[in-house]
């Protein structure tokens, strides 16, 4: 993978990126959850050979925190896109 | 040895194997999945020390394929933790009796290790790391630019480099080993004791009943086990998953590369923590040199453009005399990376299912230990004194052992 595809500022050299690993949703209830709970949210890591969902930062462009698909064996980008609190639409840009 | 060096040259063929296939049975005690360096020596060392020879180390492609073929071989026990020092400390130590025990030479050498220190900050760092050693007995010391000047002197010490050299630590006793000989000579020794070792035989499941392991699925077929032993490194992950467990890894490449062979020119190991760089040189007078990891995670082993064009540029502030030198050759391993840059040894949620995995960028140089240990856990069920800080509780009862400070330098 040399390109990445930033949602508002479109592909770009991977190098101006930082990765921020999978996907890992904090509890809904932070306060409520259990101890193990706490530790897979906290270290355990699904380390998925695969498709993966993820977080992507463009730390030298934009500054936005995104989501991306990647194929981890093949590093394809299959996809991405904006973090929403709601499911993302198809197509859908960062701005609201 | 010689007389059968020379016989050898004169007859055809090939040299004899070193050992012979043996048949897949439908059963054995203990499955050991994957055939590295630490699946290997926990085989060879229940079957030495303990008498279990009904092991069967189960491997993917070729023995060596992973990791234990691909690094830079580097040796020592400068760790940052006493947990840690004391553990690595072990290895180094029977690393030097290994020859030895296998009649096999290993080319261990002891040429030096020197970390860099670029920063008020590090400088800091070292000091400590050099105490908490020698409280464990093991030789580092803190050393100035005059004495480093003496032990290499192609390093640039003035103060031309953006992030000029402040001090080193210094350990004596770190060094340089033939990794493809440790791999072997585990091998061998351990089919000579009765252990079957099968390569070309990748596992595709692991069957667990009622919340003991019971087995597992290959693609030569099924194979029952009392105890299965997870020690694939970078594809940790996908083996514990096969068991439902769920570990704190993250799979990164780690890239290596090595120049064209040179004169004799660099006889310590040097590293740069704050560069995130290391060099050595080899018997062949190749420079050996490395970095950290990529800089995301992935299960790819294609080297990048970006980590020679790194490498190359930081290598130049320590050794600008290296400029006109040509590389060889790149190539990737896989990485299994922690949160506190420690392994992750023994128990798991499944009886009988256990772990060695966690090894990161740092266990080539734990392999003796790892495996004489993992044998011991797996002959008495009970967790050696040496190895009860890298439980994978560990993670639950937030006590993690931080190494950071000595092993975020892929090596
Ligand atoms: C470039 C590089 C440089 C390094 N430098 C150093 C260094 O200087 N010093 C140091 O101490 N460490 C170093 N390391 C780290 C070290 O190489 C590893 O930590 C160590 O080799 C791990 O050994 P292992 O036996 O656990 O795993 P590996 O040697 O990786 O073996 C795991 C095996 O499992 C097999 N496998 C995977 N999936 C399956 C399956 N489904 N079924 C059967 N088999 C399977 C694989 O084919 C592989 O052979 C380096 C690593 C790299 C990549
Ligand atoms: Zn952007």
């Amino acid at each position: 993978m040399i390109l990445l595809n930033c949602p508002n500022c479109g592909p770009r050299n991977v190098q101006e990126f930082r990765f921020g690993g999978e996907h890992n949703p904090r509890p809904a209830a932070p306060l409520a959850v259990d101890n193990a709970e706490w530790t897979d949210y906290l270290f355990l890591k699904a380390n998925k050979l695969g498709v993966q969902k993820e977080w992507w930062y463009h730390r030298a462009g934009c500054r936005l925190w995104f989501l991306a698909e990647r194929h981890t064996q093949s590093n394809q980008v299959l996809k991405t896109y904006c973090w929403t609190a709601r499911p993302n639409r198809e197509g859908e840009t960062c701005v609201e | 040895m010689s007389f059968k060096l020379i016989k050898q040259a004169f007859s055809s063929g090939q040299p004899p194997p070193m050992w012979k296939p043996q048949p897949l049975k439908d059963r054995y005690d203990v499955v050991i999945i994957g055939g590295g360096g630490h699946g290997l020596a926990t085989a060879y060392y229940l079957a030495r020390e303990h008498g279990i020879t009904d092991v069967a180390v189960l491997e993917k492609r070729y023995i060596g394929s992973g990791g234990s073929g691909r690094n830079t071989a580097i040796v020592r026990s400068n760790y940052l933790t006493p947990e840690g020092v004391r553990f690595y400390d072990e290895s180094v130590k029977l690393y030097g009796q290994m020859s030895e025990e296998f009649d096999f030479n290993v080319m261990f050498s002891r040429r030096g290790h020197l970390t860099l220190a670029h920063t008020d900050g590090a400088v800091r760092t070292m000091r400590r790391r050099a105490e908490v050693n020698r409280l464990q007995g093991v030789d580092s010391r803190l050393i100035w630019p005059d004495e480093l000047a003496r032990l290499c002197p192609p390093l640039d010490l003035s103060d031309h480099p953006r992030y000029p050299v402040q001090a080193a630590l210094y350990h004596p006793p770190g060094g340089i080993i033939r990794h493809d000989a440790v791999v072997w000579g585990y091998a061998r020794h351990a089919v000579r004791r009765g252990v079957h070792l099968h390569q070309l035989t990748e596992v595709t499941g692991i069957t667990v009943e009622k919340g003991k392991v019971t087995g597992v699925n290959t693609r030569r077929g099924r194979i029952k086990a009392g105890t299965v032993l997870n020690v694939t490194a970078g594809w940790a992950g996908v083996i514990a998953d096969m068991a439902g467990v769920k570990l704190p890894i993250a799979t990164s490449p780690l890239q290596a590369c090595v120049t064209e062979p040179l004169k004799p020119f660099l006889d310590v190991i040097i590293v740069s923590g704050s560069l995130h760089v290391y060099i050595s040189q080899s018997d062949r007078g190749e420079l050996v040199m490395g970095a950290a990891v990529d800089p995301f995670a992935s299960y790819s082993m294609r080297g990048s453009f970006s980590f020679i064009e790194g490498l190359a540029g930081h290598m130049l502030e320590l050794f600008p005399s290296l400029r006109h030198v040509r590389l060889m050759r790149q190539w990737a391993g896989l990485c299994d990376m922690t949160p506190d840059y420690s392994p992750i040894m023994g128990h798991t949620s499944v009886d009988g299912f256990l772990v060695d995995v966690g090894w990161g960028t740092y266990g080539f140089k734990a392999i003796p230990v790892s495996g004489k240990m993992m044998a011991q856990l797996i002959a008495t069920g009970q967790t050696p004194d040496l190895i009860r800080p890298f439980r994978l509780s560990r993670f639950e009862e937030h006590n993690l052992v931080g190494e950071k400070g000595a092993a975020s330098v892929g090596h």
